[in-house]
């Protein structure tokens, strides 16, 4: 390794040493994931610190450019700072949309003037952002979208409904797939447009999950003004933008996969899958249900691989941002998550099964709700369905029928 | 940081030369020929000295045993290449296992006498561990009595890969030499014309051989004795982690090989007048498919590294090489399966090659450790 990055490695870590206050250094409970946004909320007042300090170096985003917030870190620094945060078991200092989705479409795409009101803001944590692409009419086929918006004198009028839009009620603002063109094929007509979820005529219902929390929201829009020069990239062009952003949802979503851990680190920990099995079956050394040990092997060989197969796409792709092996781990990333939950019910047996009250602790509890949170994964961001249609046609390069289908009439 | 995921530009010259070797001049159908000609030697030894030219018999030997030290990944990008085309060749029980052990396991004086020879393609070698229907270092029986000047083996092995040509056999043996070293491992070379050593070939369902042997009272001097002393079952464990890992990969390309085959025939073949590869139940089987090879290959790649990475402890090693053999023995039983049943009635023709694939799986997956005895290995060094 260079001495540069050998001094920027020292400095790193002697800067969080500083600056990482102790209880930041601790595993998350999911209440305390900080989001951001204009009514922010911070359950541990070290988490608002930690935060601000993080903001004003732009390491919540440190590879974006200095001059719109970010920390103008190269690929090979990130990694080391990364790696330094790992090192101390650091939290994620602000969790958001604006940074996984938003923020690397509008640096590509998005015009001097869009980067330079919103990316500050995302990196400070100052704004939430929503994600309105799905209705009720259009899941899968997205671009099938109806949720119309008409020109009127320099502002776009939004009319119409999306539907499980992630924390529409907390957020303040809304990256939205609307149709401007009626009359073109439907991949088409569809643009990409920014709007603040205060605007008059935004109202938004939540919606019960099966685990009990309501994340997400119905949400409707009765002439939404939005100003013209909201649109990103090019008119009737949003789809471009619109696959772009769902490849950097679906890398994210991936990471899901990595739940599981490196499996080097494995066996010392408490809250490994297999520690938990032995300790409900009062084992020493060795998993008495053969079955599950089995299972349990199968999953974390699987996990490791992925692991490395995040890894090795990261180093592939250097520079050129999530391709299409993205969908490849999108997929299998979601499935080894749901395995994970799966075998962590059976690790743990009825205790895994509470749904409330005395009688359980915490972990026991949350168990169940993250087994039911889990089947999400192969939905949002698109289906496992559909993300195997992707890998079909655009890696492998296979026929598509529909269009095959459509010549021959 | 760890070590990168990614190949120099010297290890994908060295993956594209060979490749275009076994394309050119071991295509499938010289395994097709061989096996159609029950040829007494399962390979081509005119094939094999060209890859001796080339270098591949001393891939992974250092220089100073007359090798080419291009380490583990080297030899396993070769290998890669060969499972491609299925080559029958010494290299696995000669280069992998042969070499392998002496390098591992032999003394400085073995390693000057024997590696050399072997780089050259002067010495055929195999290696004798099994003895039951199951791959179980932890079940050895032969035993090797300590005679006045060496040792006496008795015993019976199972499944040694190119046991009928070998100059030189490596047999491992429990050793009573009359202390309370009782039961310590040794690995013995011996020759195959030795006296006591009866070695009946067996074809396998791969049409590559393997061998029985019976020995009853085979001699062997103690300076033949690998390491000259006791083989602990640890450095018996390394030095086939090396070769689990190297036959991983020679699967991965064989598994690259059916799954492209597949896919071509996918895009190619018409029924209800559409190409079948249209049809999206094949497709999403397709798409899974790829999804468990990306994942091997990043194992391998990373079993490979950790081989020639001096840090690396052996239980790293060992919890690699094990994740390697059994996700490999997965994914090459889906796949070989899937390549039959996507090719429809043609994939069941002995006369289509689809089906070598098949044969070459099932062995290839038993070979040194099947998925189950791996992820049973897997878990107990991850000490649960
Ligand atoms: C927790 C969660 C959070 C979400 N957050 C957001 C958000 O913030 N913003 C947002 O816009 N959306 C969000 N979504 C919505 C999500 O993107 C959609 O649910 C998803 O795209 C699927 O659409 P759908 O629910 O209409 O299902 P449908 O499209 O109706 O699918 C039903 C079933 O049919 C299958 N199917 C459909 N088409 C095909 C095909 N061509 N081939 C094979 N099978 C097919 C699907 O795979 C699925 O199994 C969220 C969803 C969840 C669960």
């Amino acid at each position: 390794m260079s001495g540069e990055f050998k001094q920027f490695r020292l400095e790193t870590r002697d800067w969080l040493e500083r600056n990482c206050p102790a209880s930041m250094r601790a595993p998350m409970p999911p209440e305390e994931v900080v989001w951001g946004g204009r009514d922010a909320e911070f359950v541990n007042p070290d988490s608002k610190l930690w935060l601000e300090r993080m903001a004003a170096r732009g390491w919540t985003c440190p590879t974006w450019p200095a001059e719109f917030g970010g920390g103008g870190l190269n690929p090979a620094q990130a990694g080391i700072l990364a790696e330094e945060l790992a090192r101390i078991d650091a939290r994620p200092p602000l969790t958001s949309f604006g940074i996984s989705m938003l923020g690397p479409v509008l640096l590509e795409y998005g015009t001097l003037e869009q980067k330079l009101e919103h990316l500050p803001k995302i990196v400070r944590g100052e704004i939430r952002w929503c994600q309105g692409y799905s209705e009720p009419g259009s899941g899968s086929d997205l671009a099938s979208l109806n949720t119309r918006a008409d020109l009127q004198d320099g502002y776009y009028l939004i009319n119409g409904s999306k539907v499980w839009t992630s924390y529409a009620d907390k957020a303040d603002w809304i990256f939205c797939l609307v149709r401007t063109d009626f009359e073109a094929p439907k991949h088409q007509g569809i643009s990409f447009v920014l709007f603040d979820m205060a605007s008059e005529g935004v109202s938004t219902r939540p919606i019960k999950l099966i685990s009990g929390s309501s994340p997400f929201c119905e949400t409707f829009f009765d002439n939404v003004k939005a100003p013209a020069a909201n649109i990103v990239g090019r008119l009737n062009d949003g789809w471009t933008i619109a696959k772009r952003l769902l490849q950097h949802e679906r890398t994210m979503i991936s990471g899901f996969g990595l739940a599981g851990g490196q499996a080097e680190g494995g066996g010392a920990s408490e809250t490994t899958l297999e520690s938990i099995a032995m300790r409900y079956r009062g084992d020493k050394g060795r998993l008495s249900n053969p079955v599950l040990r089995d299972r349990i092997a199968q999953f974390k060989i699987d996990s490791e691989a992925f692991a490395l197969t995040s890894r090795r796409s990261a180093e592939e792709s250097t520079g050129g941002g999530p391709n299409h092996i993205s969908s490849m781990l999108k997929y299998y990333g979601c499935e080894l998550n749901k395995r994970r939950c799966e075998l962590l019910l059976e690790a743990a047996g009825n205790r895994a099964l509470g749904w409330e009250g005395e009688g359980f602790d915490e972990e026991e509890l949350s168990l169940a709700r993250e087994w039911l949170r889990s089947k999400a994964n192969s939905i949002e961001g698109g289906t496992a369905e559909i993300q195997l249609n992707v890998i079909a046609r655009r890696v492998l390069d296979l026929p598509d029928l529909t269009g095959i289908l459509r010549e021959k009439r | 940081m760890a070590a990168s995921m990614l190949l120099s530009e010297e290890q994908q010259l060295l993956r594209e030369s060979a490749r275009g070797f076994c394309r050119e001049q071991a295509p499938i159908s010289l395994h097709r020929k061989l096996r159609d000609s029950r040829d007494p030697d399962g390979f081509d030894r005119d094939l094999w000295r060209r890859m001796v030219d080339l270098g591949w018999s001393g891939m992974a030997v250092p220089e100073e045993f007359g090798g080419y030290g291009f380490g583990h990944l080297g030899l396993g990008l070769v290998l890669q290449e060969t499972g491609r085309t299925l080559v029958d060749s010494p290299l696995i029980a000669t280069v992998l296992l042969g070499a392998n052990a002496i390098l591992e396991l032999g003394s400085d004086r073995q390693k000057a006498e024997i590696l050399p020879r072997v780089v050259a393609g002067e010495l055929l070698l195999a290696f004798a561990l099994d003895e039951g229907a199951l791959h179980d270092p932890a079940r050895i029986e032969a035993t090797a009595f300590a005679t006045e000047n060496g040792y006496a083996l008795n015993g019976a092995k199972t499944f040694v890969l190119d046991g009928h040509v070998a100059d030189r056999i490596i047999v491992v043996a429990r050793v009573n030499d009359g202390s309370n070293g009782a039961g310590a491992l040794g690995l013995f070379l011996i020759d195959a014309a030795a006296p006591g050593l009866e070695i009946t070939r067996t074809i396998m369902v791969d049409g590559r051989n393997s061998a029985n042997l019976h020995l009853s009272n085979v001699q062997v001097s103690a300076d033949r004795r690998l390491g000259e002393s006791a083989t602990s079952p640890a450095d018996l464990d390394r030095m086939l982690d090396i070769a689990r890992v190297g036959l991983a990969a020679e699967m991965l390309g064989s598994i690259e090989e059916v799954f492209e085959r597949t896919l071509d025939y996918l895009r190619q073949r018409e029924q209800f007048g559409v190409p079948i590869g249209a049809f999206q139940a094949l497709q999403h089987r397709a798409a899974e498919m790829y999804s468990e090879i990306e994942l091997s290959k990043s194992l391998l790649r990373a079993a490979l590294a950790a081989l020639d990475d001096p840090v690396s402890d052996h239980r790293r090693i060992a919890k690699l090489a094990s994740a390697a053999k059994a996700k490999l023995s997965e994914v090459f039983f889906l796949v070989s399966n899937e390549g039959i049943q996507m090719h429809g009635g043609i994939g069941m023709t002995d006369e289509f090659d689809i089906g070598f694939f098949l044969k070459r799986a099932r062995v290839a997956q038993q070979f040194l450790g099947d998925a189950g005895f791996h992820r049973d290995r897997y878990a107990a060094l991850h000490s649960f």
